[in-house]
């Protein structure tokens, strides 16, 4: 069967393709060059390097990539000391559990933990310290997307520690080399796969966070998605939005280049 | 291997407490009987009952778990044909080509999905509502289910369909009586990917969902919107629940049909 091409099963999916893959990106640009009258034009995108864009873009920036270093810095110590766990299977099974738990649960459950008379506030209490405004900060909206993000970290760098060879390690304590060498020489150029994806797992997402910044950060903090979700659903505004949504698509392929993996030839 | 030490133990058990305790606070509250997440009046069951007594909120529930049951079987369907279709083909180039079509939507961020697909159903003008986001689970579920199967037929000795179509086995039956098994594992994990997607998404549904039809999700972003409502914590409860058990239940049909598959191979 496989010889024989048989391309009647190819059928739906060739159809799902053109209808929600190729359609879906073809329209995204075309409603990008059109204004609020459904007219041809380029204001969307003059708009879109206007200094109110441009400076809402390097923040979203700013904030993902603070997520994401934050996300990392706390994922790959875990990832690490789960692989040199007896029953390592179990333990990242009990990491991703918390992932499928509905996200707006988990970021709704913030809302009462750092409110005004939630359980942070009430511990600082006990040291003496006045309730602060945690809700709507930048900590608060790090804090979570970081909390969200993280088993999405953790999953391919354990992967890709768990599938290392550990006589590497041994061999490189043999030769003389103290455990932040073995770390920066060894273990980490051999595990940056894991990191990589990790890092295209958390980034990209990061950038087009509306839901948490609505209910967290309370309109403080404005992302790409914030913007476009705004444009479209707010302002009725498809056009910008749709400009925005093609600078994020933009951002996206970079990123995918820039920790783009060499395929190991799987498919071929 | 080592032993971890004293202060790594400590680390992971961090972790552990940060990764749970949110989820608990949610269901600890949610048994209490003041209305708010801080002071623990006393014990009560009357979120759970406002729950159950809410047709509304039981509807939305209903109509969260239609939405994926139903994308994830129809996803599972096109995901696996399309798999076996990619298979097939022959030429290297259009084999790549498709599967990195096939990847846009699994990277593509949230919104995007969900404010490409509003304007592609206004533009074709499919109404708002139940259809559009049935479709549109259905559409971003696919091409998990596609990554799911596909190293399954990689991994499959050809020679078994050989010897199968040798035998005098029709097309159909190398399809169902020999391919199909084979990836089974592969459909099982695909389809509980695309229900796992469908349950969990907000973003794309909070696009594609008109007035009248709403998901869990979204009904919890907009109670939680006009602040707190222990009604959100006996939900969280209830969702707890049922992830555990569906957890357990998947980890048991997976360790059984691996065991099933080692007999087999025996």
């Amino acid at each position: 069967m496989f010889n024989k091409a048989s391309k009647g099963p190819l059928f739906p999916y060739i159809i799902w393709i053109a209808l929600f893959v190729i359609a879906p990106i073809v329209l995204i640009v075309y409603y990008s060059m059109l204004d609020l009258n459904g007219n041809f034009t380029l204001a969307n995108y003059r708009n879109f390097f206007s200094p109110v864009y441009l400076k809402m873009t390097l923040t979203s920036f700013w904030y993902a990539f603070l997520i994401t270093l934050f996300t990392l810095l706390f994922a790959y110590p875990t990832a690490y000391l789960l692989t040199r766990t007896k029953h390592k299977h179990l333990w990242l099974m009990l990491i991703i559990i918390p992932s499928w738990i509905n996200l707006l649960l988990k970021t709704y459950a913030f809302i009462g933990i750092f409110g005004l008379y939630g359980p942070i506030n009430a511990f600082l209490e006990v040291f003496g310290l006045d309730p602060q405004q945690i809700l709507f900060t930048d900590f608060s909206f790090i804090f979570v997307s970081v909390y969200i993000f993280i088993p999405f970290m953790i999953i391919p760098i354990f992967n890709s520690l768990d599938k290392m060879n550990p006589t590497l390690v041994y061999a490189a304590r043999d030769l003389g080399a103290s455990s932040f060498t073995t770390f920066r020489r060894v273990i980490f150029p051999l595990t940056i796969d894991g990191v990589k994806s990790g890092i295209q797992v958390t980034f990209i997402p990061a950038l087009s966070l509306f839901m948490i910044t609505r209910l967290i950060a309370g309109n403080q903090v404005i992302t790409l998605g914030t913007a476009i979700e705004q444009q479209f659903l707010v302002s009725q505004n498809w056009g910008m939005g749709s400009t925005i949504a093609v600078f994020l698509i933009i951002i996206m392929v970079i990123i995918m280049l820039l920790t783009g993996q060499k395929k190991g030839g799987r498919i071929q | 291997m080592k032993k971890l030490s004293t202060s790594s133990k400590v680390y992971l058990f961090l972790i552990f407490v940060v990764l749970y305790a949110p989820i608990f606070y949610l269901i600890f509250y949610s048994f209490n009987s003041g209305g708010s997440m801080h002071n623990f009046e006393s014990f009560t069951l009357e979120h759970y009952n406002a729950v159950f007594e809410d047709s509304r909120l039981i509807t939305i529930l209903i109509n969260t778990v239609i939405v994926a049951l139903l994308s994830g079987l129809i996803a599972t369907i096109i995901g696996t044909l399309g798999a076996i279709g990619i298979v097939s083909i022959k030429d290297k180039k259009m084999r790549k080509t498709l599967l990195s079509l096939n990847n846009v939507l699994i990277v593509s961020p949230d919104v995007v999905i969900g404010a490409s697909f509003l304007i592609l159903f206004t533009m074709i003008g499919v109404k708002l509502g139940f259809t559009s986001v049935l479709v549109s689970h259905v559409a971003f579920s696919v091409p998990i289910v596609v990554l799911m199967v596909l190293p399954k037929l990689l991994e499959m000795n050809t020679s078994l369909i050989d010897a199968a179509r040798d035998l005098g086995a029709s097309k159909r039956d190398v399809l169902t009586r020999v391919v199909l098994p084979y990836i089974q594992p592969g459909i099982f994990a695909g389809f509980f990917l695309a229900l796992t997607y469908s349950l969990d998404d907000f973003a794309v549904t909070f696009f594609v969902t008109g007035n009248g039809f709403s998901t869990l999700s979204i009904e919890i972003y907009s109670m939680a919107r006009t602040g707190i409502t222990l009604t959100v914590n006996a939900i969280s409860g209830l969702v707890f629940l049922v992830t555990i058990l569906v957890v357990i239940g998947y980890y048991f049909v997976t360790n059984r049909s691996k065991r099933v598959n080692e007999e087999v191979q025996r």
